[in-house]
């Protein structure tokens, strides 16, 4: 399972505490804590919490989160240990001796129902006209805890405006609890650090750079955030009440994409287990809805391998045959919009390094309104396009300036998992009670997209693609599941020797490609500070992901997030993929079929580069 | 400002050189004397500064660090402004030699933004100590290299509370830590790290020179030596004192020539209020335990008034990380207000008086722990008065 690992950017006190030898024991030695009376032994180190639910004794958190630094704020998980004059907070308090500890004593009952009181007394509106009611932490413990009135008072007017200007993330301060979850996602799980509280006392806030709106400063629009939100103080740029309006209107043709990763985690909005396959209802879903027509965005993933990988190989031609010595490499993966925009502010000298290729979503946008358009005989001006995705960043990289090339917006609406599940439960649908039904043709079949959800997902596909086409023969591994590439390490690093090559690829004969795997844009930041000492030079090809896990954990996922669901979704993602036919992209009878109708002169040749391909812009960090 | 009542602290007879005496014996002897002494922390918690040394010196580390706590910001607090300025040496010079027990390299003056004008004349001081090879490299000739650095604070009445203080000091904003682990074994950069007040440093350096048992012939046996006071509020002498501990409030008073005092706030805001039928109470850690502020309202004063300023402080200083604090604080100036316009039930007072309660054992760090102590004090006694004048 994914282990979270802190950066030097989370303060020493954030940290969990390290058990050395000799520090305070052993590693791994037992402790025993006698919690409510009865004893239990954990290993050292182990904090209150930890035990605690080890043991399954509950204790309500809110600031906590399992994949974050901890913080130890909000005060809701306070115990009682034996000797202590004060509570400590069960979630910072690490069992190094044998203490006693008490969850339930009448200190420990008041203390959190008053903290809860003040909480509330603060926390602006109604549950009832709020997009999280039903999915609230806050809301949850108040029903714990049987709040019937407001002990302290209910703040009753806006202290705060809502910060409505990013196409991705939208913040509400005025339900903010301040748990501070969003700035330690952003400085320490993410290291952007676009997001600290300013101000101190009551007037206390979580902002941004010099207070400007989110769209004005370093954001990725990554949406780790949100799903790391207790309350509704983030959400996603919501599009639905114009997609229903396009919906509604009958002259309109409203196609939408679906992503892998929504597919794997939509069954969670509905109550279902992570990694419940929710495809081939949702299917079903969707066009009872009233979608004219249901796309598989696999068939796109598998475009982006075809082009990407054809890039990379002219990449090394460029390099090895023609010894141009400016060509760049490793080639960096370009499909997560979160790690472009990354890139722009962090690193906007090395933007020649990533491939030139459009996201899947923005390729089978372009593909819609130009080739669907052209074989279904619809007017492109009339089609609206929506992809499901389970991103924010994908709200941003849709409206991006650049990414007209069909002569229209190449995608009209990103919408995240959740706000279809919304739009579903509008309908009155309950997915998981659907039959299933197909993708839409001429679309309609898969090769190996269907794993760009997992981290390592795109440099499997594109392994299995580039090996096949410079040697003629499948990847030398079983099932062509290439195993170097999953899994939750946060940067991996493995090799492919290409041997016996087909005489058109005679330079890569014997070439060991090299490839580098990082999932959230910590992990990013060590392989670009690797590449700019000048480490990377032996790296061909490098997939960056900016979400942790992964599309799977992205930003527009359902909420919670947790290590263990996003395991989950990534196993039943790969676990599909198994029971495909066809498991490499070139395969895809639908990529051989744009390229003989539509693509004809072949990947990363003129239409191509018009349509499929883009640039990027130099943001810097510097903002007015 | 005037200085009186001169014991041990103030009485220049006892300042000798006890950084020679210091570094010509062994690191743990200096600890071992200090904690002989019964020595207890001035900045009001308390705690034990032998041990606390003694934890930083056994705590395995290739970096340590000494801090001496001068963000003065109790209300009502003014006598480590008058140490720094006049007593500059025993500050200094405390902080070498603590340096010296517990196996430290750097000490910091974190010194309260304010006071800046200090920070020329105690630059020089340094500089002057690094001539007289008393600061530096291989002090009075020995092994053992020292020096200080002075940061001015920025205002922030938290950061005079040492685990905010080391998050200034490594320039994140002033926010209390989790404890454990504490400072002593994670403190500056995660390196051991002791953080004391002005006066203990200077008590170090005159139980040093004089010895354990000479200085624990003054005050308590759980309160051993003398305390400064800074007395201020309705009284004709206000000025900083020393008193030895066990001093009754009567006494305090009687050498301020306070009259027709009704309460005596100890411990500044976040002290209580003593009211007149308990001022044969004396000030020690066993009963009642000041940083040093002392506050006197006399029969003119209006408690709620006097209540709301503190309250309106705390509800400004809460650097607003946990809630009991950063809200409850808010609550309970609500209250007050409320007391005010006649909005307030006494069942209301009460139950803000549990939270306080609440406020005490839950908030993350003493600000917050001690913030509701003037408001259930101050109800407590003068509930009645507050309520009949309404």
């Amino acid at each position: 399972m994914e282990k979270t690992q802190h950066t030097h950017r989370a303060p020493v006190s954030h940290q969990p505490l390290v058990v050395e030898k000799g520090n305070l024991g052993e590693i791994g030695s037992l402790v025993e804590v006698e919690i409510n009376g009865i004893p239990y032994k954990v290993p050292i180190g182990t904090t209150i919490l930890e035990a605690c639910r080890q043991n399954n004794i509950h204790i309500p958190t809110l600031c906590y989160h399992e994949d974050l630094c901890l913080a130890g704020v909000c005060r809701i998980c306070v115990v009682e240990v034996e000797g202590m004059k004060v509570l400590p907070t069960s979630c910072t308090f690490p069992i190094t001796n044998r203490i006693k500890v008490r969850t339930t004593s009448e200190k420990v009952r008041k203390a959190r129902r008053h903290i809860l009181d003040l909480l509330l007394s603060e926390h602006y509106g109604e549950c009832y006209s709020c997009h999280r009611n039903g999915n609230c932490e806050l809301q949850t413990l108040a029903k714990e805890y049987g709040v019937d009135f407001y002990r302290f008072g209910h703040i009753t007017e806006r202290r705060h405006k809502v910060d409505k200007s990013s196409y991705s993330v939208i913040r509400d301060m005025d339900k903010c609890i301040l748990c501070k979850r969003c700035v330690r996602t952003c400085i320490d799980l993410q290291e952007v650090g676009a997001l600290e509280a300013t101000q101190r006392g009551d007037m206390t806030t979580i902002s941004t750079f010099l207070d400007k709106p989110l769209a004005d400063v370093i954001c990725i629009n990554c949406g780790q955030c949100i799903n790391r939100c207790p309350t509704a103080a983030l959400k996603a740029n919501d599009p639905s009440d114009e997609i229903w309006a396009a919906i509604d209107d009958p002259e309109m043709h409203v196609v939408i994409q679906t992503a892998p990763s929504p597919r794997s985690g939509i069954g969670e909005e509905f109550g279902c287990e992570p990694g419940t396959s929710m495809t081939y209802k949702l299917n079903t879903a969707l066009r009872m809805i009233g979608f004219d027509a249901v796309l598989d965005t696999n068939f796109s993933a598998d475009l982006t391998i075809m082009e990407e990988g054809t890039e990379l190989l002219l990449r090394l031609k460029k390099l090895l045959v023609e010894g141009d010595s400016s060509v760049k490499l490793p080639q960096f993966t370009s499909c997560s919009p979160g790690w472009i925009k990354y890139i722009e502010h962090f690193y906007p000298d090395f933007l020649d390094y990533l491939s030139s290729c459009k996201s899947p979503q923005q390729m089978f946008g372009a593909v819609i309104k130009t080739f669907y358009a052209q074989e279904r005989n619809i007017d492109p001006n009339k089609i609206v396009t929506v992809a499901l995705m389970p991103c924010s960043a994908k709200k941003f990289e849709c409206n991006r300036p650049e990414m007209t090339d069909s002569g229209f917006k190449d995608v009209d609406y990103g919408l995240t998992t959740r706000e279809m599940a919304q739009m579903i439960r509008e309908a009155g649908l309950h997915l998981p009670e659907l039959q299933n039904s197909a993708f839409d043709e001429p679309f309609g079949d898969t090769g190996s997209g269907l794993i760009f959800g997992a981290t390592g997902g795109v440099m499997e596909s594109a392994l299995r693609t580039a090996y096949a086409l410079v040697t003629g023969r499948p990847v030398p591994f079983e099932n062509l599941q290439i195993l170097p590439c999953r899994g939750f390490e946060g940067v991996r690093e493995a090799s492919v020797l290409l041997e016996n090559v087909l005489p058109d690829w005679s330079f890569l004969e014997g070439v060991n490609l090299k490839f580098m795997i990082a999932h959230g844009t910590a992990n990013a930041k060590k392989v670009m500070d690797a590449l700019a000492r000048g480490e990377l030079k032996d790296i061909h090809f490098v997939e960056i992901m900016a979400c942790p896990g992964g599309c799977i954990g992205g930003g527009g996922q359902p909420i919670p997030t947790s290590p263990e669901i996003r395991q989950k979704r990534a196993e039943l993602i790969y676990n599909e993929a198994a029971d495909l036919e066809i498991n490499e992209s070139f395969r895809n009878p639908s990529i051989k079929y744009i390229y003989e109708k539509f693509l004809t002169e072949g990947p990363c040749r003129h239409l191509s580069h018009k349509l499929l391909h883009t640039h990027y812009v130099k943001r810097g960090k510097y903002i007015d | 400002m005037p200085i009186l009542n001169k014991l041990v602290i103030f009485d220049e007879n006892n300042i000798e050189d006890s950084l020679k005496k210091a570094i010509s014996s062994e690191p743990q002897d200096v600890v071992m004397e200090i904690r002989e002494s019964g020595l207890k922390g001035r900045g009001g918690a308390g705690f034990p500064t032998g041990t606390k040394w003694l934890l930083a010196r056994s705590a395995h580390a290739d970096k340590k660090f000494v801090v001496c706590n001068a963000d003065e910001g109790e209300p009502g607090t003014f006598k480590d402004r008058i140490l720094l300025d006049e007593y500059t040496k025993l500050v200094f010079e405390g902080m070498v030699i603590a340096g010296y027990a517990i196996g430290a390299q750097k000490g910091f003056l974190y010194l309260r933004g304010e006071y800046r004008y200090l920070f020329d004349k105690l630059t020089k001081y340094l500089e002057q100590m690094r001539k007289e090879n008393r600061l530096g490299n291989n002090i009075l000739g020995s092994n053992y290299s020292f020096d200080i650095e002075i940061r001015l604070g920025s205002g922030a009445y938290v950061c005079g509370e040492e685990s905010a203080l080391i998050e200034s000091l490594e320039g994140h904003r002033g926010e209390a830590r989790n404890r454990p682990p504490y400072p002593v074994n994670t403190g500056y950069l995660g390196y051991p790290t002791i953080v004391n007040n002005v006066e203990t440093f200077a008590v170090a350096h005159i139980i040093v020179a004089k010895g354990a048992e000479w200085y624990s012939k003054y005050g308590t046996s759980k309160s051993t030596g003398t305390k400064l006071l800074s007395i201020s509020g309705d009284c004709k002498k206000p000025g900083v004192y020393e008193v030895p501990f066990g001093t009754t409030i009567s006494d305090i008073l009687k050498l301020v020539e306070a009259e027709n005092t009704k309460a005596v706030q100890v411990g500044g805001a976040s002290g209580f209020c003593i009211p007149k039928a308990e001022f044969d109470r004396t000030v020690a850690f066993e009963d009642v335990s000041t940083g040093g502020s002392v506050i006197i309202f006399n029969e003119t004063r209006d408690m709620l008034q006097v209540l709301e300023n503190f309250m309106e402080f705390f509800v400004e200083e809460s650097c607003g990380q946990c809630t009991p604090c950063r809200i409850g604080n808010v609550k309970l100036l609500e209250g007050l207000m409320k007391i005010r316009n006649n909005d307030c039930s006494l069942s209301y007072i009460h139950e803000l008086v549990d939270l306080g309660r609440s406020m005490q054992i839950a908030s993350k760090c003493g600000l917050g722990q001690s913030s509701p102590n003037p408001f259930i004090s101050i109800m407590e006694h003068f509930e009645n008065e507050i309520f009949s004048q309404r």
